[in-house]
């Protein structure tokens, strides 16, 4: 049978590829983080919603022209730098300038995500370095919080005068527990960053990813449930152990950093055991933090410092070799 | 199960485009036959051009590590040449142009009573059979059985057909599952174990009704969960026995020996019918193909006659593969022949290709799938940086290149690719070493 060969694109093995591409999990996280930003709008106004989509396009439009200038290929449509955008406005205060919010975009994503090689190879994760970085204005980071209810119009001003409220850390960290109840505490009707507030919102998030299987429950169950037993094991100000560690668990962005920020693939372990510890790592600093360090949270700096003990972790985790355990019993089993 | 395998993925299956479709018989015009068909030494031509052959006459064979290999058809030779084989390589092929009569060669021996034969005995006719493994790798069967004389305690046939899109197993357990316990307890008899259990994915029913009933006592039948690759035969001996086979060693070291569904069937046709094996059922499928479907093809039935009898193509393919979407392997032409372990014929359209760079993102989905217990991230790294020393540390030998990891990669790196790099970058380091 000799014929003209026909040409075929040739390949090596697997032909076959899942449908869960970086631009579908990345997109699944933007997904994951809506139902908190609707909460962000139901308690501080439409200023959440701008702020919100101001850091998602610096972000977006940082990585674009770096990669421009760089002559390096695109690299905006994995949808990556948005979810470092919403994580950028999620972990900041809903009153916070516009050219703010902006400087943190383009720390994130060119100095900590693009000069380290871009998507999974930077260090630290871009949206808490930001955020680290932006206390460099420690009053607009932290001097105004604005009372949940207090709706603040899609452009109103930064700062905004006689809506300052005390955040339910400012409490933990001096051994008290918070005015709120803890049904605000988990709705979100309360002081705090923007994407913080609504434990509710989080978890909803947080599931939704479970289903799609962007995360696992590893590193979020590791987190918490150390954070948990820790302030119910050292409850601060003779509280009720119980209460302070809900208290302690629903504050804060513990919710945020354990569902959204220490799962962030690049800057957490690969291997199985060494995301449980390391996990169990985050929960450690973040108590600790809390409790010893000057400023009243602790999540994002534990967060950081655990991303850069993470080639330290993977190795930990690294599973037995295959064919090495020990010969099961001769004869076999049945079913 | 209890037990299983670490890892896994779950690709979609696509067995519902050829899973109700009766393997047809195929007289092909002209066949192909390979002289390297298996692993270890080709074999050399023993017929001429011109001379007349009958189907089930030896046309091959060597010393050594080799199979022989057999007319599949009755006609007459019309070439001896170097061909373009499955495999991507071009090897010496013995072109035979059929006569459509199907002249058996006079030579086959039918033998209704195999009681007063020894376990040398059976292992020399299964050789004279050519048969070797028929799930791909192509080992041959009577190395694997005389290596296992005496070490193995379990039996396992390997029905998984875990592999997208093919059938052919599926088939052949619906259609002769007595061919196939037949077969088996040939090789019961050779091997004497104490365990001989059938595994097939849950996803095949009707085979596994059809195996049931012609089950005899001594033999369990398996229905295992469907996961990719439940059929790999570390993963299937692991998932049967909780037994995991030592790094670079062989199932019989765990007291294990895994035949295919099609190879028992094989040694079957070759005890009782004296038959060699020249035929096989071949999935022909693929959303390029118009009817896809199974066929009964002599070995070395070109790919071409193959898609014809298939109807054809709706539409150019892109890629015509030997096997399924995981391990198969891409054909460049289609004016060549099936071989005794090439089960499926798999005819994809064109991916939509990302439009984005593929940067790994360290999300440890490889890790998570792989069933070798190997970190795809880091070694991925170890061979782009050509870094033998961490390749080595990284294990890379043991990837059994099922393709979990890059099915399931965000990014989209070709990593099974990556790893045969490094594989070969290690062999070579071996080689020189070995040489000094």
């Amino acid at each position: 049978m000799k014929q003209r060969p026909q040409y075929f694109t040739i390949s090596s093995s697997p032909h076959a590829h899942s449908k869960t591409t970086t631009k579908v999990i990345m997109r699944d996280v933007v997904i994951a983080l809506i139902p908190a930003l609707i909460a962000a709008i139901y308690f501080f106004g439409f200023r959440a919603l701008t702020l919100t989509m101001v850091s998602v396009f610096g972000c977006t439009f940082f990585e674009w022209l770096y990669r421009k200038l760089m002559k390096k290929p695109h690299t905006i449509g994995d949808w990556s730098a948005a979810v470092t955008g919403m994580l950028i406005a999620f972990v900041c205060p809903v009153s916070l300038p516009f050219w703010t919010v902006l400087i943190a975009d383009f720390f994130a994503i060119v100095l900590v995500k693009q000069l380290f090689g871009g998507i999974g190879m930077n260090i630290v994760n871009p949206a808490l370095a930001a955020r680290a970085f932006l206390f460099s204005w420690p009053s607009l980071m932290s001097g105004t919080w604005v009372t949940p209810g207090t709706w603040l119009p899609a452009l109103s001003a930064p700062v905004v005068d006689g809506v300052t409220a005390a955040t339910p850390m400012e409490s933990l960290a001096v051994g008290q527990l918070p005015a709120e109840s803890l049904l605000d505490l988990f709705l979100g009707k309360i002081g705090g960053s923007l994407g913080e507030v609504s434990a509710l919102a989080l978890i909803l998030g947080g599931v939704y990813l479970l289903i799609r299987r962007v995360i696992s429950l590893r590193i979020p169950l590791a987190y918490l449930l150390t954070v948990a037993v820790l302030t119910f094991v050292f409850p601060l100000g003779g509280n009720d152990r119980l209460l302070w560690m809900a208290c302690q668990i629903l504050s804060g962005g513990l919710l945020l950093g354990a569902i959204f920020m220490a799962t962030d693939y690049t800057t957490s372990p690969v291997t199985r055991g060494g995301q449980i510890a390391y996990g169990i790592g985050c929960g450690l600093l973040t108590v600790a933090l809390r409790y010893f360090g000057s400023y009243v949270e602790g999540v994002s700096y534990a967060i950081l410092i655990m991303n850069c003990c993470v080639g330290f972790f993977d190795k930990l985790g690294i599973p037995k070799r295959f064919g090495l355990v020990k010969k099961a019993k001769k004869g076999g089993e049945g079913k | 199960m209890a037990r299983s395998f670490f890892g896994g993925v779950h690709p979609k299956g696509y067995k519902e485009l050829t899973k109700e479709k009766a393997p047809v018989i195929l007289q092909p015009k002209l066949v192909s036959i390979a002289m390297n068909q298996h692993i270890g030494r080709p074999c050399s031509p023993l017929v001429q051009v011109g001379q007349r052959v009958l189907v089930g006459q030896k046309i091959g064979d060597g010393e050594g590590l080799c199979v022989p290999v057999h007319a599949s058809v009755s006609g007459t030779v019309v070439a001896v040449e170097n061909h373009a084989t499955p495999g991507g390589t071009y090897t010496l092929c013995v072109v035979i142009e059929n006569d459509g009569r199907d002249t058996l060669f006079p030579g086959l021996k039918k033998r209704e009573n195999i009681d007063g034969l020894s376990p040398e005995e059976l292992i020399a006719i299964i050789r004279e059979a050519g048969i070797t493994g028929m799930g791909g790798a192509g080992f041959p069967t009577h190395v694997k059985l005389s290596s296992g004389l005496g070490k193995v305690d379990t039996v396992i046939v390997n029905g998984a057909e875990c592999e997208p899109y093919i059938t052919a197993d599926d088939r052949l357990m619906r259609e002769s599952p007595e061919r196939i316990i037949r077969g088996l307890q040939v090789i019961q008899k050779i091997l004497r174990p104490k365990r001989t259990a059938i595994g097939l994915e849950n996803n095949k029913p009707a085979a596994a009704a059809a195996m049931k009933q012609a089950l005899p006592a001594d033999m369990e039948l398996l229905t295992l969960k469907v996961r990719y690759p439940q059929g790999a035969e570390k993963q299937l001996i692991q998932a049967v026995t909780g037994r995991q086979v030592p790094p670079g060693g062989l199932p019989a070291q765990v007291g294990c020996a895994v035949f295919n569904a099609a190879t028992c069937a094989a040694i079957c046709d070759a005890v009782y019918d004296g038959l060699p094996l020249i035929r096989r059922i071949i999935t022909v499928t693929g959303q390029a193909i118009r009817e896809p479907g199974n066929f009964l093809a002599p070995i070395g039935t070109y790919y071409s006659e193959l898609i014809e009898a298939a109807g054809g193509f709706v539409k150019a393919p892109d890629k015509v593969l030997c096997g399924g979407p995981m391990m198969g392997i891409a054909q460049h032409r289609l004016d060549c022949g099936t071989i005794k372990g090439n089960n499926a014929l798999t005819c994809l359209l064109e991916n939509k290709k990302s439009s984005y760079e593929p940067q790994c993102i360290r999300c440890g989905k490889c890790v998570e799938v792989c069933p070798m217990h190997l970190q795809p991230v880091f070694l991925h790294r170890a061979s782009t940086k050509s870094d033998l020393a961490k390749l080595e540390k990284g294990n890379v030998m043991d990837c059994i290149e099922c393709g979990c990891c890059a099915y399931t990669c965000p990014a989209e790196i070709p990593l099974v690719q990556s790893f045969r790099r490094g594989k070969q970058l290690l062999r070579a380091q071996k080689a020189k070493e070995a040489a000094k």
